[in-house]
């Protein structure tokens, strides 16, 4: 790809690219097809330029620069993949991997889980040198339902603190000390739920180690199948933030934001992150019922059912007249309910009785 | 919505009233945050020391059901100040003239009295939604669940047409819609004055062609809203079909509700779980929940997006659409051969013409907002942009009524009632899912602190509380948050059925109940 006009470029591994003012070298790159590794990346935030995983050679500067926080300047030749910075990339996962109790992580920890074990088998990094000393301390006595917080995963990448602050307008998690002694924390060292988390869920899906994961989701890694997801939208509030099902065989087993969600753009809160699981509670009916003389709902098939409800239908029509009738609609089941509702007391009684629950 | 999601971020000053969002919409809320990280005002206007209050640069904290007092003097404010947009007022609306001597007398001393907010805080608000580059206002429930519903959203309207902020990015009066497709519902005609597409059935030629594709006439008249054909039950109305509603629990006074359901000869519930409502039902069939049926939902800035199958039902489950289905063609309605959720939905696209434009295809990836009136059409992300629907923007003059039920010596306190972040509605869904009850156990009335020393209660233990149609036993929780005299709940738990004691009022033009406020009594049982 090269340019055509006179936009501003830069030479990227030897060829000349155009850029937009402002952007930064990895967000070129990406557009130009160049797979830079990333870890304390997130597109939706600022660039924080921590973990140091995404350096490339600037011809003319002396060190290797992290092109997430670094911004195109006209002329500027740049080195993506060149044997300086691989080896460099290289060593840093082998350091993170010696700092790290764990390099294989569930699938079902959460959205950005694999993102470190993949790049540990790209720069195959996988030492087996775990060192036994890491940062973090991992939180087993947070009791909350939905978010597992096992820093000893924590590669200190600061993902999480900042999509809750930039992200949620929350703030509810921090850092605490430096270096070795790094801890990601909630104000006074508490549970989540004593802070001003919400458990919106945002922090574990982008943690890129598995320190942070989805407690629900991880409940079903014994069902057996592979993992599925289908792109469909959240069942509670007018947002209609989309989400991505996880499901194995017929088993819903967790929701993912989705990060391209024409509404929410990656976000979601507690609702539509934790609160799937009513789809296949017990307490579903899964058969018609039907009042019978005893005053008791039964158990009936469905032609015994549906004859019963058309029946009775029609009595109340022929002995009270069509205004006897009334339909409500769901603002909860989906278009074709609604429709189908109204053209049912329209079409069969030629009325407007019909409304929806919108006033309640 | 007026605007799309994505312009909660562009605007400089945002007015939300009644509406609280960080729990009700959190998503659309953190769009707020970044608005206002990035320099944007918040004017909040809630009786409730809600999280927007917490990070407004004014906060209004007026008298449950005092809006329409509160937004004349706003108007009167900008209007005093000199900061009505003439431009906008000449070139797109009516009846400025009348409006603007109508809010001549209605000074924010006045509204001070009725609202108890300071008349300098309503200055202050209102000189600074009316210098506002973009302003956009926001609201929910706290604004329509009143008798004067209405004309609290009309009173909106006023303000934006003054001041010229709508039809533009970034600005814009918009209702966040509460439940998932409860745009979705309208939007296919599933209300007693308007066809799919909200074609007016008082308009004769829009009956014609219903009457043409449903093969029958159709009442050239209203029908009755739910609440006049709850009232009606057994008298008038004789059997009913309710879908994924739990009436009992969400409507206004329960007793009622349930006596009038019991009265008919034949009540049909479709849901998923047998609720307090599908109890009383003769017969109640089991429909596909979320996940398990493919289907369209139309979110609150009416983008209209995909829901997917992922999962089978349980048992022998069936998607409602087809329930209806079936009980039509057994009645001999026809039109109802429907074979999948792809046929009813096209169907629905070719008589609306909000969705002409649309059809099952089309809205695969979820980027069209209605309207979109034909095949070539982008969609319309922001309504009224260069012109409004009807030609021009018409103000209204409103005046301040009291609310249905007014506080008194028997019952001295203003209840209020709203949702809570984990919960959604009576809980059928959250209740059953793993975990929401460690964030929220049980119902709780919130009352300010020092209220509940003088009140002789004690924080987490029980109060009885009392309307003038019932009475209910509920824990009280010491909350800074409620003001004194006011008091909040939820609506979301069966064991502390609020609808007991709400119900005292409907506004006349839409029968929306005044589920915001209802004069109770709170007493140490
Ligand atoms: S918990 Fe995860 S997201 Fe947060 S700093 Fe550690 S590794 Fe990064
Ligand atoms: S995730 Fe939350 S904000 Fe988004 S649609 Fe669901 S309930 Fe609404
Ligand atoms: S991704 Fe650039 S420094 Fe971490």
């Amino acid at each position: 790809m090269s340019t055509n006009g006179t936009g501003p470029s830069i030479v990227l591994d030897g060829e000349k690219v155009a850029y937009t003012p402002g952007e930064t070298v990895y967000e070129a790159a990406t557009r130009h097809g160049k797979d830079i590794p990333t870890l304390c990346y997130d597109p939706r935030l600022e660039p924080f330029g921590g973990c140091r995983l995404c350096v490339v050679e600037v011809e003319g500067a002396r060190a290797p620069v992290a092109s997430c926080t670094a911004q195109c300047q006209a002329g500027m030749e740049v080195r993506t993949r060149s044997a300086r910075v691989e080896v460099h990339r290289r060593t840093l996962m082998e350091m993170l991997v010696s700092e790290n109790r764990e390099v294989e992580v569930d699938e079902l920890t959460s959205l950005a889980s694999q993102e470190m074990t993949e790049l540990v088998d790209r720069y195959e990094a996988r030492t087996g040198r775990f060192q036994g000393r890491q940062s973090g301390a991992s939180r087993p006595d947070d009791p909350n339902p939905f978010i597992m917080r096992d820093y000893d995963n924590c590669i200190s990448c600061y993902r999480c603190v900042r999509v809750c602050a930039e992200q949620e307008g929350d703030y509810a998690i921090s850092v605490k000390g430096r270096g070795f002694d790094t801890q990601i924390t909630v104000e006074f060292d508490g549970h989540l739920k004593d802070s001003a988390c919400t458990f919106c869920g945002q922090c574990v899906q982008t943690c890129p180690t598995g320190a942070l994961g989805d407690l629900k989701a991880l409940a079903y890694r014994d069902v057996a199948g592979e993992t599925k997801k289908t792109r469909t939208v959240c069942p509670y509030c007018g947002v209609g933030c989309a989400v991505d099902l996880l499901t194995r065989g017929n088993t819903l087993i967790g929701v993912q934001p989705a990060m391209d969600g024409p509404a929410n753009k990656g976000a979601l809160c507690v609702k539509g992150q934790f609160a799937f699981d009513f789809v296949q509670h017990p307490d579903r009916l899964a058969h018609p019922l039907v009042r019978g003389e005893d005053g008791e709902l039964h158990q009936a098939g469905w032609d015994e059912a549906l004859d019963r409800a058309a029946e009775g239908f029609l009595r109340v029509r022929e002995r009270y007249g069509r205004h006897a009738v009334y339909g409500v609609a769901s603002g909860r089941a989906p278009h074709e309910a609604a429709y189908t509702m109204q053209k049912f007391i329209r079409g069969g009684f030629g009325t407007n009785h019909i409304d929806n629950c919108s006033r309640a | 919505m007026s605007n799309p999601l994505e312009d909660m971020e562009k605007p400089d000053v945002i007015f939300c009233i009644g509406t609280n969002m960080t729990e009700c919409h959190p998503v659309a809320a953190t769009r707020l945050k970044r608005a206002i990280a990035n320099g944007a005002k918040l004017i909040t206007a809630d009786p409730r020391r809600i999280a927007l209050a917490e990070l407004a640069d004014v906060y209004l904290p007026l008298r449950v059901g005092s809006d329409v007092s509160l937004l004349l003097a706003m108007a009167h404010v900008i209007h005093r100040e000199g900061l009505t947009n003439q431009g906008f007022v000449e070139g797109r609306t009516t009846e400025a003239e009348a409006f603007l001597e109508h809010i001549e007398k209605f000074t924010p001393e006045w509204a001070e009295t009725i609202t108890e907010v300071p008349a300098a805080d309503i200055e202050r608000a209102a000189i600074l939604y009316g210098k506002a580059e973009r302003g956009a206002i926001y609201y929910t429930l706290g604004i329509t669940e009143h008798i004067c519903g209405v004309d609290n959203v009309q009173s909106l309207c006023n303000l934006a047409l003054m001041t010229g902020n709508i039809g533009r990015e970034g600005t814009g009066v918009n209702p966040m819609r509460g439940q998932n497709n409860i745009q979705g519902a309208g939007d296919a005609g599933a209300l007693p004055n308007n066809y799919p597409g909200f074609q007016s059935v008082l308009d004769p030629a829009y009956q014609k062609k219903f009457e043409t594709v449903y093969g029958r006439k159709v009442d050239l008249e209203l029908g009755p809203t739910k609440v006049r054909a709850l009232e009606a039950c057994g008298d008038g109305i004789h059997a009913m079909i309710i879908n994924g509603e739990n009436t009992v629990v969400t409507d206004p006074e329960r007793h009622h509700c349930e006596e009038a359901l019991k009265s008919l000869d034949q009540l049909v519930v479709i849901d998923l779980f047998l609720t307090e409502t599908a109890e009383l039902a003769d017969v109640v069939f089991p429909a596909t929940a979320w996940g398990e049926t493919d289907g369209v939902q139309t979110n609150t800035e009416r983008r209209v997006q995909r829901l997917r199958k992922a999962v089978e039902p349980p048992g022998e489950a069936m998607p409602d659409w087809w329930i209806v289905s079936q009980i039509a063609r057994r009645m001999g309605t026809p039109g109802f051969d429907f074979e999948s959720a792809k046929d009813v939905f096209n169907e629905l696209c070719e008589l609306s013409p909000l969705y002409a434009g649309l059809d099952w295809d089309r809205i695969d990836r979820g980027e069209y907002h209605w309207p979109v009136p034909h095949k070539d059409h982008p969609g319309t992300p922001i309504l009224h942009q260069g012109t409004f629907e009807n030609g021009r923007g018409i103000f209204k003059l409103i005046r301040y009524r009291d609310p249905a039920e007014v506080i008194s010596d028997e019952f001295p306190v203003w209840l209020t009632t709203g949702r809570r972040l984990p919960n959604y509605h009576t809980r059928t869904q959250t209740g059953r899912a793993a975990g929401i009850d460690y964030l929220a156990p049980g119902e709780r009335l919130e009352i300010h602190p020092e209220d509940v020393v003088d009140w002789g209660l004690e924080d987490g233990g029980w109060a009885k509380m009392t309307s003038s149609r019932g009475c209910m036993m509920v824990r009280v929780e010491a909350n800074a948050r409620s003001p004194r005299g006011t008091v909040f709940t939820s609506f979301s738990f069966n064991d502390a059925p609020v609808n007991v004691l709400t119900g005292g009022g409907y506004d006349p033009v839409t029968d929306t109940a005044e589920l915001k406020v209802c004069p109770v009594r709170v007493e140490r049982p």
